[in-house]
């Protein structure tokens, strides 16, 4: 990448007493994109955004900002760099004597000479972005997990920055949750076009929403790259923390990850010979945008979370595997069947959803649904079958292509 | 001798087995601890210091007059009750011990002059201070513990001129007034008790008080009060604003620990500095 980074570590080194966290850490951070630092817990992440807002300060090495060395910059200069930077605390850091409206309008109040209207209009606006109209007047504690996630996020937005650093934002909530609050990012990022940052170790959920991952491993960073580039990269980090996280999300979802997917369906395909086929089936949820707006990121999570579980213990059963590609999108594989024997089994797996599914997914969505409003929503799954020595991401655009819906969930909507 | 050869080896070994060294190690603590006393001074002078300058800020009176509320008007009731208390004492006390020398005419000055001068400032020192002094440092360190005040960093707002200015300021205006309060119903518990209960003609102690009292007993008693406000509110402030340095603990243990620290620490100057004040006030 060419363009002059938008935050660049040169041999950044930082010591607590005689413990080193930091050796040498060299990093650049470009504007506009999602940009994930993956580590183990302790390994220092929190540590290295702190030196972004200026919490902390580097034992050795220079942190640029726009190309310019922040140590040498003056004060005003320096100020008018943070003014861009907001920062999302892993314990979100909600002044828990202040309700959810004066926490998210204190930076407003504290910094500006903005009229109280003008303040209660876009503090209010925040407010209902961030689903949290009941909980304007509530204090932090009478909120639950997540909705003090939202508080957070809206008061970290609340003055329209340019950078966002989000410190762990999904800690502590469980799994359906965890992608919400990813797809909240996703989506205010989006929105708002901000520069986020975020410490994370949710693999592989963060891939879905990051454009570039930097891996903390042993005090410094050892790659720095796409999502895709992260799985073929070769290095102890890999066995160490990759597969230690992705065999926690295994256990959580049922699914697998994309790169023991890849693992698992090369493995069957060495076994298998020439002109012995196999079968990919594609699963797409349409209009998930429409979903998230109209119920919510909470239902629209637990809608993915349920597809994904009953995906599995449909084709788990029989020896397929799965795993989730794109936020809305799952792939499975069976390995022992052609075309006409996965075309008997998708004809059950249709049947089954149709009559269960369904409603068990509705159920599920109803559950945490932000509104009343009524959303509708379709399934769509395709087949196709491939050879050993086919590419297997064309057989997944085949697949892709011969997409059709098999069911239809008609106003998922709070009852 | 192989032991000692072993323990050369060892980085530590010529320190720790230096001769005499058992001699010299009580000097090495108290130094150790002096440079430590002076270390803390020097922080909670700049401490200080940047607090008060940070007071002229635009947005700081609301703060000041919620912390006046706070320390100053919700501490009057406890006030009135001691004060009222400490006065009954006094006059019961000076009462049996002037009579014996046939000078209970001066009951009014001894218990207005002991109260005024000496009893009013301190005592309300310390009873705001157990007051709200100890609820300063539990709030402030609770805030800096979950990284309240690293927010206040990152949403740009200074965290003195937004926690720590208003304390010290909204003390050192409630302190003098919580005293006149307190020297005020004070006299009134001497009157009750010397008067309603003992007997003494009203217009003899009323008499006393006045022909004794000079307004610079009254001035000097609120220059106490105001040193007393500057020592308690940066001692608070202070112990919670730096909780999270403790050495001795982390966490909600050290937030304890900072407290009862600053109580005691409070407590001590408040009567360490009125000998001071005291005496350069007489001279």
């Amino acid at each position: 990448m060419n363009a002059i980074p938008l935050i660049e570590f040169k041999n950044i080194t930082k010591r607590f007493g005689s413990q080193t966290v930091l050796q040498n850490v060299n990093l650049q951070i470009y504007e506009g994109q999602v940009t994930t630092i993956i580590g183990l817990s302790g390994s220092g992440k929190s540590v290295l955004l702190k030196h972004i807002i200026g919490l902390l300060k580097p034992d050795e090495g220079t942190i640029l900002f726009r190309g310019k060395p922040m140590a040498e910059m003056k004060k005003s200069e320096m100020a008018a760099s943070l003014a861009q930077i907001s920062y999302m605390f892993q314990g979100n850091a909600l002044f828990d004597s202040l309700n959810i409206y004066d926490n998210i309008a204190l930076p407003l109040m504290e910094t500006t000479n903005l009229k109280r209207a003008e303040i209660t209009r876009r503090v209010m606006a925040r407010i209902e972005q961030t689903e949290l109209t009941e909980a304007t007047y509530k204090f932090p504690s009478e909120l639950s997990g997540g909705m003090q996630k939202r508080a957070a996020l809206a008061r970290a937005l609340i003055t329209d920055p340019r950078i966002v650093l989000f410190d762990e934002p999904t800690t502590g909530q469980d799994p359906v949750r965890k992608n919400a609050i990813l797809s909240m990012i996703a989506q205010y990022q989006r929105k708002f076009n901000f520069t986020a940052i975020m410490v994370s170790h949710e693999i592989p959920d963060v891939y879905f929403i990051s454009n570039r991952i930097l891996a903390l491993y042993d005090k410094t960073i050892v790659f720095q790259g796409t999502p895709e580039e992260l799985g073929n990269f070769d290095h102890p980090f890999n066995d160490e923390v990759i597969h230690s996280l992705e065999g926690l999300q295994k256990e959580l979802t049922g699914l697998y990850s994309q790169r023991k997917f890849k693992i698992l369906n090369h493995g069957q395909l060495k076994r298998g010979e020439t002109g012995e086929d196999y079968c990919i089936v594609v699963f797409t949820l349409s209009a998930l945008d429409a979903v998230i707006s109209g119920l919510g990121h909470d239902a629209a999570q637990e809608i993915i979370h349920a597809m994904g579980l009953y995906i599995d213990k449909h084709f788990g059963a029989i020896g397929g595997f799965s795993t989730r590609r794109k936020s809305n999108e799952f792939v499975t594989v069976l390995p022992f069947s052609n075309i006409v024997e996965a075309d008997s089994i998708m004809n059950d797996f249709v049947r089954d959803f149709q009559e269960q599914g369904i409603s068990d997914i509705r159920k599920e969505s109803q559950k945490l649904a932000s509104s009343d409003k009524c959303v509708d929503f379709a399934i769509r799954a395709g087949i196709a079958e491939g050879q050993p020595t086919d590419e297997m991401d064309s057989i997944i655009d085949l697949a892709k292509s011969q997409q059709k819906e098999i069911g239809r969930l008609q106003c998922a909507a709070k009852e | 001798m192989a032991v000692t050869e072993n323990n050369q080896d060892h980085p530590d070994a010529e320190e720790k087995y230096q001769p005499g060294r058992f001699l010299t190690r009580p000097f090495a603590f108290i130094g150790k601890a002096v440079i430590g006393w002076i270390n803390v001074l020097g922080t909670a002078t700049v401490f200080l210091f940047t607090a008060l300058w940070k007071t002229f800020r635009p947005k700081q009176f609301p703060k000041v007059i919620a912390q006046i509320y706070y320390i100053g008007a919700s501490s009057t009731t406890i006030i009135l009750l001691v004060s009222l208390f400490t006065g009954m004492v006094l006059g019961l006390q000076s009462y049996h011990a002037l009579i014996k020398f046939g000078a209970v005419g001066g009951l009014g000055a001894l218990v207005s002059l002991s109260l005024i001068r000496e009893l009013g400032p301190v005592l309300t020192a310390i009873m705001i201070t157990a007051r709200a002094g100890s609820a300063i440092t539990a709030e402030i360190g609770i805030q800096r513990i979950s990284e309240q005040v690293d927010a206040l960093h990152t949403m740009r707002i200074d965290p003195f001129r937004y926690l720590i200015s208003p304390r010290i300021i909204a003390a050192i205006i409630s302190f003098p007034l919580l005293t006149a309060v307190f020297d005020f119903v004070g006299i009134i518990g001497g009157y009750i008790s010397g008067v309603a209960l003992l007997g003494l003609n009203a217009g003899v102690y009323s008499h006393s008080i006045q022909s004794n009292v000079d307004m610079k007993d009254l001035t000097d008693g609120f220059i106490k009060a105001i040193v007393f406000a500057v020592i308690v509110a940066t001692v608070c402030c202070y112990q919670g604003y730096f909780v999270h340095m403790r050495k001795d603990s982390h966490g909600a243990k050290a937030v304890g620990l900072a407290t009862t620290s600053a109580v005691v620490t409070s407590c001590v100057l408040i009567l360490v500095s009125d000998y001071v004040v005291t005496s350069l006030l007489l001279i």
